[in-house]
């Protein structure tokens, strides 16, 4: 610790070098985390699944319905705990951009279904006793200043009332939010009840259910069981874990993700590249110091212990700087503007960052303090 | 008196000896324009991809094509006419005609799941039913393999972009639609529009297999001139006995492209951005150094009465080289990873895949050079200032 006054001089002795080097580190991380946030906002949701949780749509696609009459032959099941299902709304606030998800579902069996929503039981009462009544996620309520009981009016082109309006009025009664912060509190949720009273067509009809199973590692053998039990129906339905559906919908969006993770990781790299050559010459700079240094008694370790200190220094203050910076901005959410409602910094990503700033400070001081160490210190002073 | 012969010659014979120091600074060089070269490549590469997204959706639309949805619906997914509906769209006025009636096609549009090629996991696919107009109302439309399907018979033809991306929509194959099993007869190409990402069939046949029974959900047609759109769209919107929505192809196609465009355009220019000013922290430290590495020289020039000026111009000179070069090497590395790449992507708003290539357009590379051009010149400018501010008694004694 008492050569901190040294280290911190060298560091101090180009100043402009160092800060340039400095805020280049600190550029590759804030790029860092927003690679790790895009990363988690494409394909995080996959991590959030329920391993007791099954999906079970109409075999031929999503956007074909099944008959809700399922959900009881489905409970029969041996190995189902129960099951409950939703509809795609796919309504409009204002304006198309807004885009949050809408569906209609069983109140009490959905919440049961989703323990990572927490919804405060008083407000779970006004939903049982409002039939209009609508709960929305934290995000949504705040994006738009919904407050509990206003009335919010969406427009759906999928669903027609049987009046022919397409207009929906929903009373808020009810904000939830997640059980962590991977949990996505975008959506609205309202009652299938009113929904199947109100609508012009199609009564009956769901867009897909959710299986509890009791055995999680017998899901395989339950999703077959679903699938037989449904099968030469005009509805055949393919039943799969919640993990792979969210999995599957991840790939849909293809490897476009990959091809931009891959382009980002590079460009990190790249960077850091460029840094860790500047640092690296100029710890070359100073073998002649270095000479000197050895001359007056250092041992080789301390001299190692320096270089390696001076730019493991550099690294972590620009990691931590970089990382910090870029936990800032994420977390004033999506710069989409809704399209991408898991836009956030993960604490896993957050630690690999700084690891990533000492293996960075390690690998750039390492040969350089090799070379020094190996100098012979008449061929040191001799260079000066 | 010569004096801005003089001058220009000062900054030649400056930028020469720095050309010529430039093997001595060799790593610091290298990094910088590694430094650039990614930038570049990584802002025309992410671009690529929005470029070759919308070029998907230009080609798509012919500027003499409409398409009518039900008004409200924005997209065909949750449009939805009736047979009468679709019988007066097809006698309004404007509309191009052949000798078989008029050019309009009543279409159906769903989607079923196959599996993609790449990873094996389920995508929607769609699948769309069309008359028989409908090859006359899309431009480059060609059976490239195979024939077309017959009507009234189960068939399908396959766009190439969907037989490239998906799994079992080969000529010979079967796809499986709900109980029904529909060969693939041929393929088609359309000039890379979207039509390529999509599976046609007779649109009976398909009403038929999704009980349906005589309801459509979108009319695409073909006008005498793109100078009809106007009364086409007027006739259909002031008809009480229909309640639609008339837009032009090309801007059904821009709103349909909307969000994906934003969605990487946003991403791509942040990304690029913040690699930019990475890269000019690099730049700045080349430059530095090489004005550091030169006081000498560039005191003795000065004493010798070169100006200030061809001090910084020809500094900067030297940068915005070494930039350039970065932004070539970094454009044509774009080019060669990211031209043509096919993919195939979710487009949320008609909640199905549709298939594109990557796009490497001359604006792209422009725009890449332009950066590269930026930094070198933001890099060169202030160490370029420092250098003609040295003070020269003082750096001479540095000797």
């Amino acid at each position: 610790m008492k050569f901190l006054h040294l280290i911190w001089c060298n560091l101090k002795r180009k100043k402009l070098r160092t800060s340039l080097t400095l805020l280049s580190i600190v550029v590759a991380f804030v790029l860092f985390g927003f690679l790790s946030a895009i990363q988690q906002a494409l394909v995080g949701g996959v991590g959030m699944a329920g391993a007791d949780r099954l999906i079970v749509r109409q075999k031929v696609s999503i956007i074909n319905l099944l008959p809700v009459s399922y959900e009881a032959r489905m409970d029969r099941i041996p190995g189902v705990d129960f099951s409950t299902h939703q509809t795609w709304f796919g309504g409009v606030y204002q304006d198309p951009k807004n885009f949050f998800m809408q569906n209609p579902v069983e109140p009490e069996k959905f919440l049961k279904m989703h323990p990572e929503f927490i919804l405060p039981p008083e407000q779970m009462k006004a939903w049982l006793a409002t039939r209009t009544g609508a709960i929305v996620g934290r995000r949504t309520a705040e994006r738009f200043h919904w407050k509990i009981g206003d009335k919010v009016p969406i427009q759906s082109p999928i669903w027609a009332k049987e009046d022919g309006s397409r207009t929906w009025e929903f009373d808020i009664v009810g904000i939830y939010d997640g059980k962590d912060k991977g949990t996505d509190t975008t959506a609205l949720f309202f009652r299938y009840d009113y929904f199947d009273e109100a609508r012009a067509n199609v009564k009956g009809q769901v867009g897909w259910f959710t299986i509890r199973i009791k055995d999680p590692s017998q899901a395989a053998a339950v999703a077959k069981q679903v699938d037989a039990e449904f099968e030469n129906s005009p509805a055949e339905t393919k039943t799969e874990p919640e993990g792979a559906f969210i999995q599957a919908w991840a790939r849909q969006i293809g490897n476009i993700v990959l091809i931009v993770s891959s382009i980002l990781g590079m460009v990190f790299f790249t960077i850091l590249l460029v840094a860790g050559n500047t640092m690296a010459q100029a710890v070359r700079e100073r073998t002649g110091e270095l000479g000197v240094l050895k001359a007056i008694g250092f041992t080789n370790g301390q001299i190692v212990s320096l270089v390696l200190a001076e730019s493991c220094l550099l690294t972590v203050l620009g990691g931590t700087l970089g990382l910090g910076l870029a936990w800032t901005v994420i977390s004033r959410g999506d710069p989409t503007g809704g399209l991408l409602p898991l836009f956030f910094f993960p604490t896993r990503d957050l630690l690999i960052g700084f690891g990533i700033s000492i293996a960075l400070g390690f690998v750039t001081g390492i040969f350089p303090a090799l070379q020094a160490m190996r100098l012979r210190v008449a061929d040191a002073l001799r260079r000066m | 008196m010569a004096g801005p012969i003089n001058w220009f010659s000062q900054i030649a014979s400056v930028t020469k000896f720095g050309l010529m120091s430039l093997p001595q600074r060799r790593g610091a060089v290298a990094a910088t324009v590694i430094g650039i070269a990614g930038v570049v490549a990584v802002l025309v590469g992410v671009l690529s991809i929005a470029a070759g997204f919308k070029q998907a959706m230009t080609v798509s639309g012919s500027p003499d094509g409409a398409i009518v949805l039900r008004s409200g619906a924005d997209s065909e997914m949750v449009s939805g006419l009736d047979r009468d509906a679709t019988r007066v769209i097809a006698d309004a006025p404007g509309l191009a005609r052949t000798a078989q009636g008029p050019l309009a096609s009543a279409e159906l549009f769903v989607i079923i799941d196959l599996p993609k090629r790449s990873t094996g996991t389920d995508a929607n696919v769609p699948l769309r039913g069309v008359e028989a107009a409908a090859l006359q109302v899309r431009d480059n439309l060609k059976i490239i393999q195979g024939r077309m399907f017959d009507w009234g018979k189960d068939e399908v033809i396959v766009g190439a972009g969907a037989a490239q991306e998906f799994s079992g929509l080969d000529v010979g194959s079967k796809i499986q639609v709900g109980r029904y099993e529909w060969p693939v007869v041929g393929i088609f190409s359309a000039n890379g529009g979207v039509s390529e990402s999509e599976i046609w069939s007779d649109a009976k046949v398909l009403q038929a297999a999704y009980n349906r029974g005589d309801s459509f959900q979108s009319v695409s047609v073909r006008l005498n001139s793109p100078a009809a759109f106007e009364a086409f769209k007027d006739s259909l919107t002031s008809n009480p006995q229909l309640s639609v929505k008339v837009s032009r192809q090309s801007d059904y196609y821009a709103e349909q492209s909307e969000v994906i465009t934003r969605l990487i355009t946003t991403l791509g220019f942040l990304i690029a951005f913040l690699m930019a000013v990475g890269a000019v922290f690099g730049a700045l430290n080349t430059m530095y150094s090489a004005v550091a590495a030169r006081t000498r020289e560039i005191a003795t020039l000065r004493a010798l009465g070169f100006g200030g000026g061809a001090v910084v111009v020809s500094l900067m000179l030297e940068s915005l080289l070494l930039a350039l070069v970065g932004g070539v090497i970094g454009g044509g590395l774009a080019y060669l990873a990211f031209n043509n790449f096919h993919t195939s992507t979710m487009n949320w708003q008609s909640f199905s895949q549709i298939t594109f290539a990557f796009r490497v357009t001359l604006e792209l590379l422009a725009r890449g050079v332009a950066w590269a051009a930026a930094i070198g010149l933001i890099g060169g400018l202030f160490p370029a200032i420092r250098a003609a501010r040295l003070p020269i008694a003082a750096a001479l004694r540095e000797l």
